[in-house]
């Protein structure tokens, strides 16, 4: 046994052990590992914002802007919403404070500005990428061309296997089609959907929980080696 | 103006990102440039802090209202002080004026998250490893033949994955690796295009301003 003498590990393993003490039922200590985790979890993040954010995009533009003006005084140039110093920052800094305006009455209206231009940027620049990113790659990986039997691709039986894919996608897409009863041929695709939907949860289920145990593992380790230096 | 000037500035702007890779002139890629990195960045920032401050009321209220737990409530507010101070005036690696470290003891915010966030994290998500095993049981038992599908393809997919599994018969990691590459996608495949076909819906009734509820109540 080689103990450690790194403070932080000894923090880690009382961490570790207040979270699976929740293993005998929920305890105070669990409840202390909870709290602690948000507590901190979010002053990391308050940090990395205004460290990476706040300060360099909008703080440091506006001041460096000031000084400049303070000292060549006002040129266009520091009204260029592109340009590494400028006043024009402050407007994104106004509307961010819309945000609060949610806390006085008469202006809570005010709150919708900020989240139409985030929401309506992002839902705006997201429809291409889905389509580009996800619908055309999927349905392109789903077609059964005459590559897909190529001896490269795994041959006759690749070509099997990607038969496969296709019935399992049309089926699981019919399973979950709900704006025509499953009678005659759509019941016949929905039951070969739900083969395919219950082999997939299974999988998926199997392969999260080897990746819980494989996370157990690592505080295992972490205990018996980090700390307490049993293994090496 | 309370409705319309939200909406009216959601569809110009949504419009302005759907047209963004259609566009390949330096004016529209400058503009989209600077709503994605300065206009939205910020926003977003702000849009944290008033998360923090509703977290921090949350949790003085239920120190006041002595609420259940209300004792660790203490442990959040403390810890998330001490670590926004160390955080905020140490910087992330400790390179501002707020001392971090006391002889080789080193505690600036980004080893706080090494050294605390990631152990509780990890023992966190572990900790589900143990109940899923018992949901499992419950769960799991071979009421049907699908249940039986569903329970063959994750004990076959678990094996696949230990080496007990290749010790057993080398053909289980094999079969682990068919199951995740033809029936897993073929069922993922189906659920992620209807998924994606419903959220892309939604997104083109948003941006048409059909759907509306994300103007709230209408105070």
């Amino acid at each position: 046994m080689n103990l450690s003498t790194d403070i932080w590990v000894w923090v880690g393993v009382f961490l570790t052990f207040c979270i699976y003490s929740f293993l005998y039922r929920d305890n105070p200590f669990y409840k202390f590992g909870e709290h602690l985790f948000v507590g901190v979890s979010n002053a990391f993040t308050l940090s990395f914002m205004v460290h990476r954010i706040i300060i360099p995009i909008l703080v440091r533009p506006f001041t460096e802007a000031w000084r400049t003006a303070g000292s060549e005084g006002l040129s266009a140039g520091l009204f260029n919403p592109y340009a590494p110093s400028n006043f024009l920052v402050i407007i994104p800094g106004v509307i961010g404070c819309f945000y609060f305006a949610r806390f006085i009455p008469g202006l809570t209206w005010l709150v919708r500005i900020p989240i139409a231009l985030f929401m309506g940027y992002y839902v705006g620049r997201s429809v291409p990428a889905y389509l580009e990113g996800s619908v055309f790659p999927q349905m392109r990986g789903t077609m059964l061309t005459q590559a897909s039997f190529d001896p490269a691709q795994g041959g006759i039986l690749g070509g099997i296997f990607a038969l496969l894919v296709l019935v399992g996608v049309i089926g699981t897409l019919t399973y979950f089609f709900f704006s025509k009863e499953h009678k005659g041929v759509v019941k016949w695709g929905a039951q070969t959907g739900i083969v395919f939907v219950m082999v997939g949860f299974g999988a998926s289920f199997g392969f999260t929980v080897m990746a819980r145990v494989s996370l157990a593992i690592g505080r295992f380790i972490f205990i018996l080696r980090d700390a307490l230096g049993i293994v090496t | 103006m309370k409705d319309k000037l939200p909406l009216i500035l959601l569809i110009v702007v949504g419009f302005m990102g759907l047209t963004d890779r259609f566009l390949p002139h330096p004016a529209p890629e400058h503009l989209n440039q600077y709503m994605r990195d300065t206009l939205l960045r910020i926003i977003s920032a702000f849009a944290l802090i008033l998360g923090l401050g509703n977290l921090i009321l949350r949790h003085m209220n239920r120190i006041r209202k002595k609420s259940t737990d209300w004792p660790h409530s203490y442990t959040l507010l403390i810890s998330f002080f001490v670590a926004s101070v160390i955080g905020l005036f140490g910087g992330v690696a400790g390179e501002l004026w707020f001392p971090t470290r006391v002889g080789t003891f080193d505690f600036n915010i980004t080893t706080i998250y090494n050294q605390m966030l990631i152990p509780l994290g990890a023992s966190m998500f572990s900790l589900l490893a143990f109940y899923m095993a018992s949901a499992a049981y419950r769960s799991f038992r071979a009421r049907n033949w699908l249940a039986i599908l569903l329970l063959g393809s994750a004990f076959i997919v678990m094996l696949g994955q230990v080496p007990i599994g290749y010790r057993i018969s080398p053909a289980i990691p094999e079969i682990s690796q068919w199951i995740m590459e033809v029936p897993n996608t073929a069922a993922k495949r189906g659920i992620e295009l209807g998924i994606t076909l419903g959220v892309l819906a939604t997104f083109l009734k948003i941006l048409s301003g059909i759907e509306r509820s994300w103007l709230g109540s209408g105070r």
